[in-house]
């Protein structure tokens, strides 16, 4: 755990799928590429957290959620349209 | 995932608990199988999502998980309280599970890239396993499509879900919207593909009034009656379907006589009306049709019998006054537990309601005789088709409790001619008794003939009768007039 990690990312995947790594290997990239060493990213697997994706009212996989810094943001898909993910961080201005 | 179904065996159906719907579908919903409930907004597809749970509950303690695209679990706990059930408690016990896929009001969500619902069936095969759920509802895909941008995804995946539900051998609904009552069958032009069976909810406007049906398009390898079936919805019980052609008139014939309340009427009809039988009497306003059914009620009274009246015309004080005045004690057969009067305005309640209480009555109350007074009063409330279910169905449902009912008609023109209930109730009963003003020489009279008796021998006669302190009094036949029947009677002397 980073004390010092502005960015706080929940990445939901279904599974050791290509598409979850895929997923994974995209957004951090996107980390690095824009804050670099400032985020923390966890990595869940809904497959074995059901109850977690209930918790957090998770439907498509994958999905990132965003917690901090706040507002709480929601992006689905694999991130490889990396402007769009920028955007649904709320990074773009 | 297009593997081979045979014809056979037969696939299991479980029933659902929810009165007709079970009769409609002969046995209830295809066994581990998704049915899609398709319905206009309004059509209480979401009601029927909680019932098929709820009922399973209360049946069989079969714990259900209820998968919401729409609202929250909240809202449909709160909501469905005034129907008597509580899911707080089932999901305290473990009986009931929700599944929240309902969408959030503050958090928007971005697409960017390719994605699936891996995480929802993910959720569900979770909340399947963790109470052990044998059924599942999902309310509703038209909100499930609305989350999401790209409608092809959403397809395959709840293809996939059903397939799933179906490997867990989990029995399952999925609601979805339609825009219009006839048309396609969803919006979205994937429903049919996603479930092999179709139920059809509608909340048509028909002539001003409101009528809700449900039908079965389609149920792939299995039988089911065809056609739109007539329900209602009560609070305390949900949905309930009124399966008309569905039902059987397979009710024995009794030969054993009971009697009309009035010797001479007995008389004519060969020693009283048979015991299960079916009996209308029709005629214009005030020419006895009342006086008829309180003596047919005095009569089983009489006998120890237990007297049910449905009065549709007049109050009961009105009720009570016109006995007293032809020498009969309600209120002494009402202490003594042998009557017991209901007394309603047609416009009170849909007809559909009227039919679910008095079938409430009847089988609460077990009479041995029925009397309903009129049954043409409730004409009024209903379309031509609704009207014809109405009594149908409740003909079709009296003759299944094997005592005997009297009907009485009243005929829309004073001289006499056919009213639409006869129309419809003429074949279902067992004996038809006429009652007509007959103008004579400057007078009015009355006139009496027993049209029908099904299985015994009458007379054939047209009796003049009087009515008095002590009731109905049949005298002699009117020779010499004809046409009486037709409203229309002349002296046949003349010629």
């Amino acid at each position: 755990m980073k004390s010092d990690s502005r960015y706080l990312l929940k990445l939901f995947v279904a599974g050791n799928t290509s598409r979850s790594e895929l997923a994974a290997a995209n957004l951090r990239r996107i980390c690095e590429d824009e804050f670099p060493g400032c985020y923390e990213l966890v990595i869940i697997d809904v497959l074995r957290h059901p109850d977690i994706a209930e918790e957090k009212k998770i439907l498509a996989a994958p999905t990132l959620i965003k917690e901090l810094p706040l507002p709480v943001r929601r992006i689905v898909g694999d991130f490889s349209d990396k402007e769009k993910v920028l955007a649904g961080m709320g990074l773009l201005s | 995932m297009f593997t081979h179904v045979p014809n056979y065996p037969q696939i299991e159906k479980i029933e659902t608990g929810i009165i007709g719907f079970d009769l409609i579908s002969s046995g209830g919903l295809p066994k581990g199988r998704t049915t899609l409930v398709s319905g206009t907004a309004g059509s209480a597809k979401t009601l029927f999502a909680v019932q098929f749970l709820a009922e399973s509950i209360q049946r069989s303690g079969d714990a259900g998980i209820f998968v919401t695209f729409e609202e929250e679990p909240a809202d449909i706990r709160r909501n469905v309280k005034s129907l008597g059930w509580d899911i707080e408690a089932w999901e305290a016990a473990g009986l009931w599970l929700f599944v929240d896929a309902s969408p959030d009001p503050i958090q928007d969500q971005v697409e960017a890239g390719r994605y699936d619902l891996g995480a929802l069936l993910a959720r569900i095969e979770y909340a399947v396993a963790k109470i052990g759920a044998t059924r599942l509802s999902m309310d509703s895909l038209g909100a499930i499509f609305a989350q999401f941008r790209d409608a092809a995804i959403v397809r395959a995946e709840l293809f996939r879900i059903a397939y799933v539900l179906r490997q867990l051998k989990v029995t399952s609904i999925m609601t979805s919207e339609r825009t219009q009552e006839y048309g396609e069958i969803g919006r979205f032009g994937v429903e049919e593909f996603v479930a092999d069976n179709v139920l059809i909810l509608r909340n048509v406007l028909e002539d001003e009034k409101r009528r809700r049906t449900m039908e079965i398009l389609k149920y792939r390898g299995t039988s089911h009656q065809k056609g739109e079936f007539p329900f209602t919805i009560v609070s305390g019980r949900g949905i309930l379907a009124i399966p008309l052609s569905a039902m059987e008139l397979n009710q024995k014939s009794s030969i054993v006589r009971i009697s009309s309340g009035n010797d001479d009427l007995d008389k004519m009809c060969g020693g009283g009306f048979f015991r299960d039988s079916i009996i209308l009497a029709s005629g214009a306003t005030g020419t006895g049709k009342t006086l008829i059914t309180t003596e047919f009620l005095k009569g089983g009274a009489k006998h120890g019998e237990r007297c049910l009246l449905f009065a549709f015309e007049e109050s009961r004080e009105q009720l009570f006054r016109n006995a007293e005045g032809w020498g009969i004690d309600f209120e002494a057969m009402e202490a003594a537990g042998l009557l017991k009067v209901v007394c309603a305005y047609p416009e009170s309640a849909s007809l559909e309601d009227h039919l679910i209480e008095m079938k409430d009555i009847i089988e609460h109350y077990k009479p041995n005789r029925i009397a309903v007074d009129s049954l043409s009063a409730m004409e009024r409330v209903a379309t031509p088709k609704g009207f014809r279910e109405f009594v149908i169905s409740l003909t079709s449902f009296i003759k299944h409790q094997e005592v005997a009912g009297l009907f009485t008609s009243t005929t829309p023109t004073l001289m006499g001619g056919t009213s639409v209930t006869e129309t419809h109730i003429s074949t279902l009963t067992d004996s038809i008794i006429l009652l007509r003003y007959v103008e004579t020489n400057g007078s009015m009279r009355r006139g009496l003939t027993v049209l029908k008796m099904r299985g015994s021998i009458h007379d054939k006669d047209i009796l003049e009768f009087n009515i008095d302190g002590t009731g109905m009094h049949l005298g002699e036949p009117f020779h010499h007039i004809t046409g009486i029947l037709a409203g229309n009677p002349r002296d046949a002397s003349f010629g």
